[in-house]
Formats: C-alpha cells, structure tokens, sequence
C-alpha cells in the first residue's frame, strides 16, 4: 500500500508532467482525418507540435486559434470561428478536435456555447463533428486530458442503438490509455484478431502515428478509426478499457449503448496476460490458440534467464499514474524493489502500487530520490537523461516523450511477447552497465563491502556476482 | 520602467530595420508580424523567442511563471551548447494551479525564487512571463525586484508572454531585458583592444567553437556571445566592448543598435555561413577594431588567416563540385540565415530551384536575387502540400529546411537536411561550410533512396498485371491509336521528348542507363532523370537481352 504525496515545494524542477491540452490532442490524433485544435495562443500548439515531432518523427496535425492578448480581452469566439472555417476550407477535415488552454480557460470563454452559435451561423458545418473538451493547463496533466478527450468521443460520436438493434458479439470495443504506443496497439490488435474477434480502438493511434509513407501528403491525420466506426461502437459485444484512466470512458459507453466493460489496468507480465488471454477466450468461445501458448512459454523463460539481472534491483520510475503501475508491478513481480516512484497526477492505482510512497512531483525529486536511497535502475521518458548521466546507473526511457532515441512508436509492453521484449531490453541495459563501469578490480573487495546501511545495494550484487 | 505594450509598440519602431523603415506609418503601427491567422498559424509565441534567445546564457537559472504548458512541454529541446555549467538545461517552473490563478501567483513565484537561490546559487536568475500570469495581473517586475534586493543576486523580469506576439517579438522583447536589467551593470575584470560581442548567436551544436578557434589566433577576445555558451558576467560587462557583429540577422537588432547608441560600440551585420561570408565578417572585425584603436597589422594577419582558411576550405570542397553539378535543391527556412545559406549552396556549385522568403527583408531579397540570378524562385508561403508535389515530382534533388517541415521531403523519398536549431550538426565557419557539403553529399547519394522509390512488389504486380489484361479489355478503340497516344507521352518536357523516342533509342541501341539515353536522344536527363529510369526498368528483358 503506497501512500501518495503531493509536492510542498513552490518551483517545480525539470518537469516529469505535461499539460493537459495536448494529452487531449493527442487522443484526437487517433482518428481518422482528424485535425486536433487547441484553443489559445499559438505557443501552446507549437510546443506540443514540436514535442509530438520529435517523439514520433511523423508530420502531426494540430492547430491553433492563435489567441492575441486583444482576442483574450475580447473573448475567442471570432478566433474559434475563423479556425474552424480556415481548417474545414483548407485541410477538409473528418472531425475537429478543440481543447482549450489555460489561457481560454482563465479567460473563461464557453465554448460549447460558442460551438452552438458557429454551427448556427455555418450551416456548411452541419455534418462535421466538433468536439470539444475541457483542459486547463493549470489542472491536471497529460494522461487527464487525453482520458477527457476520449470519454468526450464516446459521448459526442458514438450512436446510442436502437432498442431492437442486435448487438454483433465478435464485435469489441477497446479504449487504450495514452501510455499505449501504436506498437503496442497492433499488438492487440493481433491477439484479439487470432481469437476471431474484431476490434475497434478508440483512439486508434496505430494507424496514424506509427511511421509509415503515404502516397499523398495530407494536413490531418492520415489514419485511425474514422468518425463511422466510432459511431457504431454501439453495437459491440463487450468494451475493453486498458489502464485505470479508461474506466470513465468505458462507463460512458455503458451508459450510452449498454455495451458492458471490462478495465485491464495492466497488460504487462504474465498473470496480466493470463488474465487477459483468458478472457478473450471466455467472449469469443474459442480456444486460445497455439502461439499463444509457445508465447507464454516464452516469456516465463525470459524471466527465468533476466531475473538474475532484474531480480534485486532498487528501481526508481518516473511516469504517469497508468504507465508507473503497469511497469512497476511486472518488474515487481520479477523482485524488483521499488524504492522512488515519482508521478505527474492523482490516480485510484497510486496506492496500489509496490513501493512506500508515491509522490506528485518532478523529475528533480525521482533524481533526489534515487541518489540518497541508492537506487540502480531508472525508468522515465527522454527528459531524464540529464539525471541518469548524474546518477551514471541503467536508464530505460518509457512513456512519452522519448525524442532522443529512434523507434518509440514501435516499443511493445502488452502481451505475452511485449513483456518479454521490455525485460530483455531492461536486462540488457543492466549488463550493459556492469560491463562499463563495475568492472571488478583488486581493490573491489579490500575494504569490508558487507551493506552498512539497509541502503546499499546488497541483493542485485549478491546475484550478479553468482553468474558473472 | 516602460509598459509592456510600449516595449511593444517601440521595437515596432526599429529604426534599424530596414524592412520597417520602409513601410508606411500606418502599416508600421501594425507591428512587423503578419496577422496570426487562427487555423493556419504556425510557429513559437512570443515567450519561445525570448527563451531561445536567453535560454543559451549557461550560468542562469531559467524560471518560467506560468502553468506547466509552457515549460514541462518544451523544456531541454534546444541544441545549444555550454563549455561550462549545465544549470540552463534544468528547467524551472512554477507549474502554477487553479489556486494560483485564483489568488493570483506571486507569492508562489518569489519562494520559488528562493528555492532556487538557496538549492542551486545561480549567478542570475531569469523570469519569463506568460500568458496566464499576464492575465490575472502578476506583476513580476516587482517580484524580480523585490527579490534582487533581498537576495543581492539578480533577479531579471524578461517580459514577454506567449499571446504578444510571434517568436521574433519574443527575442526583441528579451533584448529589451538585457538592455534594461543586465547590460552595464558590471564591469569586466581588464578590458583589450580586440574585445568584441557576438549578438545573436545561440552556440547551436557547438558551432560558435568552429570559429572561435579563428578568434582566438587572431588575438580577438569575445567579451560577450549574446547568448551562446555565454555567462551572466559576461552580459553585463558586455558595454566595454569594442565592436560587435549581429550574427542572427536582425533577431536582437534592437540590442545591437541599442548598444550603439549607448555605448558607442558599432555593429554591422554578419553571418559566418559560407565562405565568402566567413571572410567578410572577420574582415569587418578587423575593420572596426582597427578603427577603434587596434594596431593595424590586425587587418594584414586577418587576411593571411583568410587566405589560409579559404584554400583549405576550397581545397575540400572541391571534389564535390562535379558531383553536385546539376543537382537542385530547396531551401525552406526563416528569412534569418536564407540569403547566407544560398550563398553557401552557390559556392558548393547547388542550383537552387527555390527558397523561401516569406520573412525576409527586401534587402534580403535582393541579396538573394544578386546571388542566384534573376531567375531564383523566391518562395513567399508554400503549404506543405505543394512543396511534397514539387519533391515528388523530382523538380528538386533534395530540401534543406527546418525540423517541423522535415516529413514532407522524407515522406516524398527526397534527401533532406536538417539547418535549424534543433539540428545535430555544426555548420558554421569554414570548417562548418565543409561539413554541410559533406552532410548534403551524404545524404544525396546515399543509395536508399533508389529503393525507397521503388514500388512495393504487389503494386508493381498490379501494374504488369494491368498491361497483360488491357488488350484483352473491352476496348471500342483502335489499338494502334492507343498505342500512338501512349508512345506520344513527354518525357522531357525541356526538349520535347515523347516516350516512343526514348523506347525505340532503348530498343536499337541496347541502351541501359540515363547517360546512353542522353547521348542517342535529346533529353536532357535533369528533371525526366527519374522518368527514363523507370523506362530502361520496364523495357522488356528480350530487347535488352538482344542488343547483348
């Protein structure tokens, strides 16, 4: 049971978190023909514009109601209304997405009565849809808005069936959390496919940001779910949410359409899958097949060849609520000690996950953290390169952004296969280490190397040296 | 102290800036940035601009005020580089909350002030505005003030939130902190003859080191690089110095003419992209020093140092020139460095088929026109749609531009290079000029892309699948017509090359590459180069085999 601590200090330090709004465009950015809108000053579109770049190495969509500190003043209306026409005239969108800023949102502008009044004004909009979520800057982060965004999906664009419609069983809703990459969503997408099943992701990141070369450059997204699958989601057999954030959405879609839910809070390791396979089963009343099985014969062998690596080691993880619990657990199930866990926003998997104490807060704390309690793996996004070269111990980049490393999209955590891929990985990078810089020397054991402090690494030496 | 929206209306006031000079009052008033454009806008706010420009000072501890938007979404995502300190690189916000834009965030920012002062001892402290804290009324001049004087330590307002304006505002506006806040307030341990300021140059991926080491052969101290790799001291005893360049265009113009005015410290405009524009801005150091009471042999050993750098630049350059001959490119960046990245193109024998030009000055335009000849495509806007049918329709060899543009040469399988800030390469200097001819050679003949513009093995199955069919095909015309029709097909569109021409020199002669089909046909093989390939690929394998 983990107790959840909120920052005292006034200065956040090399930020873990960020905003809101583009946790919301980014959901949007799984949809087909989408252009992703961000209410409120041009700055706040080109941050996460360059952001998403540098992560996906992809041309992203997203644009800006490019607010002045006049149109602040004034109120945006006109601002929205003149994006809205030069995005539908210019790019011909499928859907616009809008998430206002802290600027909008200080400001107060209402949007959804400003949608009203554009749509009464334009009838040409009729048959866009416009969606509109809420996302102040100064609340919540990242995962916050991206959950928003697509509970506003399945309120806007799902179609409530009617009452006699029958509802097609093989059919199945899945709703990933944003710490899903478009890799690990192909992924599932295999595995459910395998059961005969056929899903459909919202957001479907997958087929828009996973690298791919089109044969025309378009200004939206060029993949995704389009807006007419979403709208029959309805009449799906089952939906299922991955990560806690998802439950909202999953429950909208209960309410809307009936469809029942089922929340996967996490799909890395092995009793996850378990769980997870053997449900797939239980809805499509077949067998699981084969290379499933070799899968998780698979994986248990890696863990039975990483452990000696893994096992023992004191990590410290920097990452938002989903993706910390996920990752958190399977290592720790593996005897990994989870000694500092930092997180961006409060969370109901918080105090279930494996250490004392999970704290809201910065990347400064997870460094402080890890140096004073001796930690030996770091796992964050990109943004902790400048702690784990201080720190000078094994640094594994999850979750987002990751711009300084190739291949983000296509990293894999779900599934038999992705659990097995991240530990070898995490193993690697544990030998790696050794082999640099604890190369052992004549005078590694003079002075008395038995643990002083309950601090010092005892355990993951100990089984090092057994194999080494 | 000014307002912010007098601060404002006087950097629109430039009487530096040749491009406002010579608009009309009215026009003036308006400010030097096109009207933002809800829906199509792209690029930084204002508050970006001002931290690019003071970001790169290395000493500093860089407070943002604002929600985490502003920072936590942007922060360590430039390419400067320090040979010193690490503290610019750590980022710094107060992440305000709804209670802070509630009860307003000023007690929040000074005990993060303090915070930083008593946990990391910065020699400053910068504090960038933003929107929302703009909005509910946060007066940070009052907080930076009041913190100066209780901490002694310099605590500077950089006043210049996102909703002002465009990234270029921002960076006047930063200037406009320096000059109030920072510049003369110190004053340099010994002062030399030769010291000049760098205004204007970010030290991206370390390229201000490639022509440091010219500096410092000469005897030319940098009192002060606004802001790459700078320091705090530096900065503020930066009003001794005795010449300055303005190496970025026209970015702190402000500064530089400011520092004029004030310090009598001349200026003139610079770049040091390329060679010849290497050469003519050491020569203007030189110059100016000399003017200024430097010992005149500076101006001969400045050109004997020219003159050595130039044969070896050129002594490298030189076995690329035939492999860049008839090769086009297009360059896509901010009108800062265009004109002296088109010089650089020139002198590597590029041809250049187009280069934007929407935020350059007609002075820049006319450098442009000067280096290229009339006939250069000046660019004002190009939505990326139209640059990816240009790269797809090989009417350029390969695209220099910056990051956010990238995609659309990529996508369209045409060689591109990175020349903005986020690049990982140094191109400054002479040295810096024979490295980007290296990149440019690397990354036009490396051999993927050849592949990469193949089809995929199901479409070119289609395809053959089509010719076998369409015979077959329920046709009303006569074959012979359709085959007159396809035969007719231009190829080379500059010298009026159908397709059958191409097809028979193939089929008589055996040909097998662009070079033969140059020779027995009049294409020209430039723009068509890509066309006949794909010709001499589909030719039947029994007509070769024959001509064998």
């Amino acid at each position: 049971m983990a107790v959840v601590m909120t920052p005292k200090k006034a200065c956040a330090v090399n930020p873990l978190k960020m905003s809101q709004p583009i946790g919301g465009a980014f959901a949007f950015m799984g949809l087909r023909g989408a252009m992703p809108l961000l209410h409120g000053a041009q700055g706040c579109t080109s941050f996460g514009l360059t952001l998403f770049v540098r992560h996906f190495k992809e041309a992203v969509p997203l644009q800006t109601t490019a607010m002045t500190e006049v149109t602040t003043v004034l109120g945006g209306y006109e601002n929205l209304e003149q994006a809205i026409l030069n995005i539908f005239n210019r790019a011909k969108p499928k859907i616009i997405g809008i998430c206002s800023t802290g600027v909008t949102e200080t400001n107060g502008d209402d949007v959804d009565a400003y949608i009203k009044l554009i749509r009464e004004k334009h009838p040409q909009l009729a048959r866009l849809p416009l969606v509109y979520v809420s996302t102040p800057d100064f609340k919540d982060a990242f995962q916050d808005g991206w959950q928003k965004a697509v509970t506003r999906m399945v309120e806007v664009l799902v179609e409530a069936p009617a009452v006699e419609a029958l509802r097609d069983p093989a059919r199945v809703n899945v709703l990933p959390g944003c710490h899903l990459t478009p890799g690990d969503i192909d992924e599932l997408r295999a595995i459910l496919e395998d059961f005969g099943l056929q899903p459909s992701f919202l957001p479907d990141l997958a087929g828009s940001l996973d690298g791919h070369v089109p044969d025309e450059f378009t200004p939206t997204t060029i993949g995704g779910i389009g807006v007419d699958e979403v709208a029959v989601m309805g009449r799906a057999g089952w939906t299922i949410a991955i990560g806690s954030q998802m439950r909202r959405a999953a429950e909208a879609m209960q309410a809307k359409t009936g469809v029942p839910f089922r929340v996967f809070e996490r799909l890395c390791g092995l009793l996850p899958n378990d769980e997870f396979i053997a449900f797939l089963s239980e809805i499509s009343g077949r067998p699981v097949p084969s290379k499933y099985r070799r899968q998780r014969g698979q994986l248990a062998d890696a863990m039975l060849d990483t452990h000696f690596h893994i096992g023992g080691r004191r990590l410290a993880i920097g990452a938002e609520p989903d993706l910390l619990f996920d990752l958190s657990s399977m290592l720790n199930d593996m005897g990994v000690q989870v000694i500092a866990a930092v997180t961006t926003t409060d969370s109901a998997v918080l105090e279930r996950v494996a250490s004392e104490e999970v704290l809201i807060g910065d990347l400064e704390d997870l460094e402080e953290l890890a140096e004073s309690k001796g930690c030996d793996l770091l796992i964050t996004h990109s943004h902790g390169r400048q702690a784990a070269a201080r720190l000078k111990i094994p640094f594994y980049r999850a979750g987002f952004p990751i711009f300084d490393r190739l291949g983000a999209a296509h990293h894999k955590s779900v599934g038999y296969r992705g659990a097995r891929d991240l530990i070898f990985a995490i193993a690697n990078l544990v030998i790696e280490d050794r082999e640099q810089n604890r190369k052992p020397t004549p005078d590694t054991w003079r002075k008395s190397n038995l643990p002083s402090t309950p601090y010092q690494r005892g355990f993951s030496d100990r089984t090092e040296r057994h194999i080494a | 102290m000014s307002s912010l929206p007098a601060t404002v209306r006087d950097i629109f006031n430039e009487p530096g800036c040749a491009k406002n000079g010579s608009k009309p009052e009215n026009e003036r008033r308006k400010g030097c940035t096109k009207q933002l454009q809800p829906g199509i806008a792209a690029g930084g706010c204002a508050f970006d601009g001002a931290k690019i420009a003071l970001q790169p000072f290395t000493d500093v501890a860089h407070l943002v005020h604002g929600p985490i938007a502003c920072e936590g979404n942007s922060w360590d995502n430039r390419g400067a580089a320090s040979s010193g300190s690490d503290l610019w690189r750590t980022g710094f916000t107060t992440d305000m909350n709804e209670t802070d834009v509630v009860f307003g965030g000023e007690k929040r920012l000074s005990r993060a002030i303090k915070e930083i002062i008593d946990k990391r001892d910065p020699s400053a402290i910068f504090v960038y505005q933003t929107c929302v804290p703009a909005m509910i009324g946060d007066d940070i001049d009052a907080v930076c003030k009041a913190a100066t004087r209780k901490f002694g330590k310099p605590v500077i307002p950089v006043n210049s939130p996102g909703f002002v304006g465009s990234k270029n505002l921002g960076t006047k506006l930063a200037g406009e902190a320096l000059l109030e806040h920072v510049i003369g307030t110190q004053e340099p341990d010994n002062i030399t003859p030769y010291d000049i300021n760098l205004i204007g140059e970010y030290n991206l991926s370390g390229e201000l080191w490639q022509v440091k080491p010219l500096f410092d052969e000469l005897g030319i101290r940098i009192l002060s690089c606004i802001s790459g790799d700078g320091k705090y001291r530096e900065v503020a005893s930066s009003h001794r110095a005795r010449a300055a360049m303005m190496v970025c265009s026209r970015s702190m113009i402000n500064v530089a003419r400011k520092m004029k005015e004030r310090y009598e410290i001349p200026f003139f405009e610079g770049s040091f992209y390329g060679i010849q524009d290497s050469s003519d801005a050491l020569r203007e150091i030189a110059r100016l020093l000399v003017e200024r009471g430097a010992p005149g042999h500076l101006i001969e050993r400045t050109e004997a140092l020219i003159a050595r750098e130039e044969a070896r630049a050129w002594a490298a350059i030189e076995p690329y020139k035939p492999r860049f001959k008839g090769k086009k490119a297009l360059l896509i960046t901010g009108g800062v460095k265009s004109w002296s990245v088109v010089a650089a193109l020139r002198e590597a024998g590029l041809e250049l088929v187009g280069t934007s030009v929407k935020k350059s000055t007609e002075e820049d335009k006319e450098r442009i026109k000067e280096l290229t000849g009339q006939d250069a495509h000046m660019i004002e806007d190009m939505p990326p749609r139209e640059m990816y049918k240009m790269l797809k329709d090989a009417k350029a060899d390969m695209m220099l531009s910056g990051g956010k543009s990238q995609f659309v040469a990529l996508k369209a399988a045409t060689p591109w290079l990175d020349i903005n800030q986020e690049r990982s390469h140094a191109y400054m200097g002479y040295a810096g000029m024979v490295k980007l001819v290296e990149e440019i050679d690397r990354s036009l003949f490396n051999p993927m892309w050849e592949q990469l513009r193949r089809p995929a093995p199901w479409n070119a199955l289609a395809r053959a699948m089509a010719q076998v069919h369409s015979p077959a095909a329920p046709s009303i015309s006569d074959p012979a017509i359709d085959e007159r029709a396809r035969r007719a097909k231009k190829i080379c569109a500059c010298n009026t090359v159908d397709l059958g021409t191409i097809e028979d020199a193939i089929c008589s002669h055996g040909l097998t590459s662009v070079e033969a089909v140059k020779q027995h046909t009049k294409a020209i093989g430039g723009c068509c180069k890509r066309r006949i390939e794909d010709i001499l690929q589909s030719s039947p394998r029994p007509v070769l085999q024959a001509a064998e």
